[in-house]
């Protein structure tokens, strides 16, 4: 197996235990916030989306490019939106 | 230091961001700050893409910043907060639709290319990407139909579903063989693996009944943020592999939690079917109601709660279909102004996604430290002067407790009838989404209001003041 696929493969796991280790200590009151928030990152796709679109390679690429950075960008952009939103509510009081 | 070096280290830049960001959320004083920084890792992110040298043209770019972000900003001020298990689904889609779509224009971009045949990790990658995304894609947008009301949301089962699951999924497991084995022609294969995935997300999401929406939204989370991490194991884009990873961990430990809060595996709710097959054990609705329901009025609970030391409600789906939250929030005004101590009880699987209650709640200005978990709450009911539940059921059907034969049973609920009066508004006697009659209902102490939520909220605001000044 090659290198650079360890690597991306050891990358991949110890993040997913940071991922453990901080979310198992978000209350429930934050879950929906939490979920919301999450997601918007997940929107992370934009950074692929964003070469494919603009390499210009080929009429096909770029149009599969440009329709995912359309979706990954309302993912990104909604997410972290709508999570403040919500985080507002729960902020003006308590 | 050349370009590469800069671009990887920017992207670790944004990886610390987003892990800072996510440990913001863990603390409702730390939580905006934690969007915000989670949010400005996405900007160094993008930013630092941007100055690639691949990247040839900044027009299309441009044209799907602009359309993607107005459409994501405008849904996300217009969506109205009971809303907002439907807009996570469909945000989880995009998101899924979205990798499906990178590993695609990847896999064109090397296989059209010159230069060197695409490695085996490339080709699973992007295989695993375009399966999962495309899964997540379809399997939102049916859990959105079930929120939104447009798809039922009784639970559906095909007959021969399992065996129809498994034959696609060997099949797409097939697809990717196909797909690493001859990268030359990975069209045929990708666009196979994809539709195939299409299905798949449909069928899988159809026999989830509504009450076992949370856990399907955790698990769509999940699925979106996993799809992300194959996309990044298509570019080799580390940036990619830890924000994808992380929302991973994130979706799966929902499901965690919301799977024990109903006291069933995830297998179990993904096989569906709750409800429906639940006949065997148990009474019927006339043994546990026939002549011990007693239906009370808004002024005679109104004396009930003039005299209350402390009230504790306890939400459930029905306030949020109601919209019943600010009516909730008035009458805990009166009785705060008379003195009473006003909590509220929240089950983890109360509402169609995980924290459904607090949020509808603090819209209607609730204090977040009035909100109390189940755990906490319980042993507190003993000195509870009344509970009033409105639009919950099963969560708080003591035949979870009693009954070891009922399809409830072991589930974790809230012991309202530990209370010294329980209030139940509901519109009738029909039973919750576990199929089964609730004694509680009956109990000596329990009063029903049968009402719409948000009126007979209303109503009992009103009764309440007139008792009041009276």
């Amino acid at each position: 197996m090659s290198q650079p696929f360890i690597l991306s493969l050891t990358i991949f796991v110890l993040a997913v235990y940071v991922g453990f280790e901080i979310i198992t200590k978000v209350p429930p009151t934050l879950h929906t916030p939490l979920m919301s928030g999450a997601n918007a990152i997940s929107g992370i796709t934009i950074v692929g989306a964003l070469l494919s679109a603009g390499l210009g390679f080929s009429p096909l690429t770029t149009a599969l490019g440009l329709m995912a950075l359309i979706f990954a960008t309302i993912n990104v952009v909604g997410g972290f939106m709508v999570t403040h939103r919500m985080l507002g509510m729960f902020q003006k009081k308590g | 230091m050349d370009t590469q070096t800069i671009i990887n280290a920017a992207y670790l830049l944004a990886a610390v961001l987003f892990i800072t960001g996510l440990k913001g959320l863990t603390k409702p004083k730390t939580a905006v700050r934690g969007n915000k920084i989670g949010s400005t890792g996405m900007l160094v992110a993008v930013v630092v893409t941007l100055f690639d040298q691949q990247i040839l043209s900044y027009g299309m770019i441009l044209v799907g910043l602009v359309v993607g972000g107005a459409i994501g900003a405008v849904l996300a001020i217009k969506i109205q907060m009971t809303g907002m298990p439907q807009m996570v689904a469909i945000f989880n889609g995009f998101g899924g639709i979205a990798s499906a779509l990178v590993a695609g224009a990847a896999l064109l971009e090397v296989s059209g290319g010159p230069g060197e045949v695409p490695g085996a990790q490339f080709l699973i990658a992007s295989g695993i990407s375009g399966l999962i995304g495309s899964l997540t894609f379809t399997g939102s947008f049916i859990a959105f139909g079930k929120l939104q009301g447009i798809v039922t949301t009784d639970s559906v089962l095909l007959p021969g579903r399992h065996v129809l699951n498994v034959l696609l999924g060997i099949v797409a497991i097939g697809a990717i063989i196909m797909l690493v084995t001859d990268p030359t022609a990975f069209a045929v294969p990708y666009l196979a693996i994809c539709l195939l995935a299409f299905v798949l997300g449909v069928l899988l999401t159809i026999p989830i009944g509504g009450a076992d929406m949370p856990v399907v939204i955790s698990l769509l989370n999940s699925y979106s943020g996993l799809a992300a991490a194959a996309t990044g194991f298509v570019l080799s884009n580390n940036g990619l592999i830890i924000a994808g990873s992380l929302v991973g961990a994130a979706g799966i430990i929902l499901t965690q939690i919301m799977c024990k809060a109903m006291n069933r595996s995830l297998l179990n709710v993904l096989i569906g079917g709750f409800g429906g097959e639940a006949g065997g054990a148990g009474s019927s609705a006339d043994d546990v109601y026939g002549g011990k329901v007693t239906t009370s009025s808004p002024e005679e609970i109104a004396m009930v709660l003039e005299d209350a030391q402390r009230v504790v409600f306890v939400p459930g789906y029905g306030m949020a279909v109601a919209q019943a939250q600010h009516g909730v929030k008035q009458l805990a005004n009166v009785l705060e102004k008379q003195g009473t101590d006003v909590l509220y009880a929240i089950h983890p699987v109360a509402g169609r996604m995980p924290g459904h209650m607090n949020v509808l709640l603090a819209e209607a200005d609730v204090p977040y430290d009035q909100l109390i978990d189940m755990e906490e709450i319980n042993p507190m009911f003993a000195e509870t002067d009344v509970a009033i539940v409105i639009g919950a059921n099963d969560v708080v059907n003591p035949v979870a407790k009693t009954d070891p034969k009922s399809p409830i049973a072991g589930m974790p609920i809230l012991d309202v009838d530990d209370a010294r009066t329980v209030v139940v508004i509901k519109r009738s006697l029909s039973p919750g989404f576990a199929g089964i009659p609730n004694p509680l209902f009956a109990a000596d102490n329990t009063l029903m209001l049968f009402a719409d939520a948000k009126a007979g909220i209303q109503d009992m605001v009103t009764a309440l003041k007139e008792t009041i000044d009276a």
